[in-house]
């Protein structure tokens, strides 16, 4: 298995979890691009489209003119510093920043080909379509089972269905099944924080959604946990597509197949596969980014 | 000195250091003092009323059989006290039976219960989750100056509006739908309730009501609940919101699954209060619903509560001593043991819900 690989990376000590641009030394020799895993062979549609999208939060632009075309069943990376709106980004996606009074977004957003932004798009809708898994875990103060559950009910899913086989299902898929199956009685807030994290990505895939978002999925996490999500988002590719923000760029470069660099301003430097970005990049700013001598 | 310094490095203290000290030993007793004059005061009063309350059932306080020797003579016995259906300790022919001021205070409790819960419950969600930060900023201060009147002003509400208006408005529709009003009742043909409503409140309602007495506590008790409730659920974590919202949960569904869930402690924590605002209300309760100590269920007759007892009973002119005066105290006494039991409640069940979310 390939993910064997990435699991030795991120365990040994020289990870640096917290912000891959503290130490540039560290990060110029090991980053190198995990092909092994990569889903990058052959053509696939483009799921999520975002065309001259800015974002302003009152006064402020978060995002300024992002156009970027993100593939289907591909791990897509967003890195950058701290503000450089790469989760403004992935909120705009499922419109979690209409959560947000003060946001405002300008230009096109389309998913499958239809913007999201449209006035007969329904944002609960769209939720129930691009699921998302937040940086630091939130199950519900409910059982393990109910956790899981829970989407599905909302969605008005759960009626006329094997509620307990979609639940082992999403557990499963998550690599959680064999931790909690005695359990699943339980509160979700037992479990350990990398445990309570795939209880979120079991929660997230559910209810089957199309695309998943991952903001910093593993920055709350100790790195052997951090591991396991690794592994389990490149699993996850088969069916979902990921968009997965981090402030880790050893994890970008060992999961994800296409890397987008945002630098400061809200402005997307670079969009490009996993390994242009880091072997070579185009953009002079990119490189020093990488490579620790700016953000 | 200077070798000193070098050798003890300065950790061993001096006179500024310890005056320091002294002053910190000072401030500490202060503060300790402070403290326990609130729990002085609890135990005092405590002890007054249990003394007290004896001499109503034995014919001397425990501290007069204590120290002045007096004997003891059943006066009043628990059985008549807490199975009598009659209230009327300065009657020609007195009655011991606290039932029907003790149900005057529950029917009020309850009834108010049944106003202020759901009512402060919808506001709380409706600020916590519906309204925008504009709309709360403005509204909470206003149900804050609500829970800040006076409570003699909400009693010139239920006289002046609750009673007249609200009460026998609906009165005289269950009398008589078509919307005539009670003095005609008798030159008309009967309203299709009238059989019913008239044998519930007898001829008309009076200037009392427990009506009126519930309406007016329960509003007076909303804002206890909404603004309590409402902390509660702001203080659950905006992650568990935001994960509800991702999986395509609507607004609704998140409020009442999510948000409600995981504040019950507080909420509940809410309706307690509010109960025993209602138990030991006095002012508004005695002005809407009256002094005459009524075992009923109707409504529209007016009742007497504990509180009420106690305010008329205290204006009263029996004698100080006598076994109608220290009635007082055992009603007292009851009453503090009613709101403590709802306290200790309120204690245990915020411990059971404390661990709801980190």
């Amino acid at each position: 298995m390939s993910s064997n690989t990435s699991n030795e990376q991120v365990t040994d000590e020289s990870v640096n979890e917290t912000d891959g641009t503290s130490d540039g030394a560290i990060i110029e020799t090991d980053i190198s691009v995990d092909r092994g895993s990569s889903h990058t062979t052959g053509h696939t549609e483009t799921i999520v489209r975002a065309e001259g999208l800015d974002v302003y939060y009152g006064d402020d632009q978060a995002l300024d003119n992002v156009t970027i075309e993100i593939p289907e069943h591909r791990v897509t990376a967003m890195i950058g510093p701290s503000g450089c709106g790469k989760s403004t980004f992935l909120r705009s996606i499922n419109r979690m920043n209409d959560r947000i009074p003060a946001a405002r977004v300008d230009g096109g957003l389309h998913f499958r080909g239809k913007n999201v932004y449209d006035d007969d798009v329904d944002p609960v809708a769209l939720r129930r379509t691009i699921g998302q898994v937040f940086q630091s875990p939130n199950p519900f103060p409910k059982s393990i089972y109910d956790n899981v559950a829970y989407g599905l009910r909302v969605q008005g899913k759960a009626d006329g269905m094997d509620l307990d086989a979609a639940v082992e299902r999403a557990l499963r898929g998550a690599a959680l099944w064999d931790e909690v199956k005695d359990q699943l009685n339980e509160s979700g807030l037992d479990l350990s924080g990398g445990q309570q994290q795939r209880l979120c990505i079991a929660r997230a895939i559910a209810t089957d959604p199309e695309v998943i978002l991952m903001d910093e999925p593993t920055s709350a996490l100790d790195p052997v946990a951090a591991s396991k999500i690794e592994d389990l988002i490149n699993e996850l590719v088969d069916e979902y597509t990921v968009i997965i923000v981090t402030h880790n760029m050893q994890q970008a470069a060992r999961i994800s197949d296409k890397t987008a660099v945002f630098l400061t301003g809200g402005e997307l430097v670079e969009f490009d596969d996993t390994a242009t970005i880091f072997e070579d990049p185009d953009d002079d700013r990119v490189e020093n980014y990488i490579t620790g001598k700016f953000g | 000195m200077s070798t000193e310094t070098q050798s003890g490095s300065g950790i061993s203290g001096d006179d500024s250091l310890e005056a320091a000290h002294e002053k910190n030993r000072r401030v500490r007793r202060v503060l300790f003092g402070c403290a326990a004059v609130t729990v002085v005061t609890t135990v005092a009063i405590f002890l007054v009323l249990f003394d007290n309350a004896a001499s109503y059932f034995f014919g001397a306080r425990i501290s007069e059989v204590l120290f002045d020797g007096d004997s003891i003579a059943r006066t009043v016995t628990f059985t008549e006290f807490f199975t009598g259906t009659r209230w009327a300790p300065d009657h020609a022919t007195p009655a011991h039976g606290v039932l029907p001021i003790v149900w005057g205070t529950l029917a009020i409790t309850i009834g108010a219960g049944l106003v202020s819960i759901p009512i402060g419950t919808a506001t709380a969600l409706y600020l916590s989750e519906y309204a925008s930060s504009d709309t709360r900023n403005r509204l909470k201060p206003i149900l804050e100056i609500l829970a800040g009147i006076p409570t003699i002003v909400y009693g010139y509400f239920a006289v002046s509006f609750l009673t007249p208006v609200l009460v026998d408005g609906i009165a005289t529709f269950l009398v008589n739908p078509a919307g005539r009003g009670l003095d005609s009742v008798s030159h008309h043909a009967p309203g299709l309730l009238e059989p019913l409503a008239s044998g519930m409140m007898g001829a008309s309602v009076g200037r009392y009501s427990m009506l009126a007495g519930i309406l007016v506590v329960g509003t007076m008790t909303i804002p206890m609940v909404s603004s309590i409730s409402e902390d509660a659920m702001q203080a659950v974590p905006d992650d568990l919101r935001n994960g509800a919202y991702a999986l395509g949960a609507t607004k609704y569904q998140v409020s009442t699954r999510i948000v409600l869930p995981a504040a019950v402690s507080g909420i509940f924590a809410s309706y307690i209060l509010a109960l025993s605002r209602a138990i030991g209300e006095t002012m508004a309760v005695t002005m809407a619903a009256g002094f005459n100590a009524n075992l009923t269920v109707n409504p529209f007759d007016e009742i007497m509560t504990m509180t009420a007892y106690l305010v008329s009973m205290a204006r009263g002119t029996s004698a100080v001593g006598t076994v109608q005066y220290q009635s007082l105290f055992a009603v007292g006494l009851l009453l503090f043991l009613m709101t403590l039991t709802m306290n200790l409640l309120n204690d245990r069940l915020k411990q059971r819900f404390q661990e709801e979310y980190r």
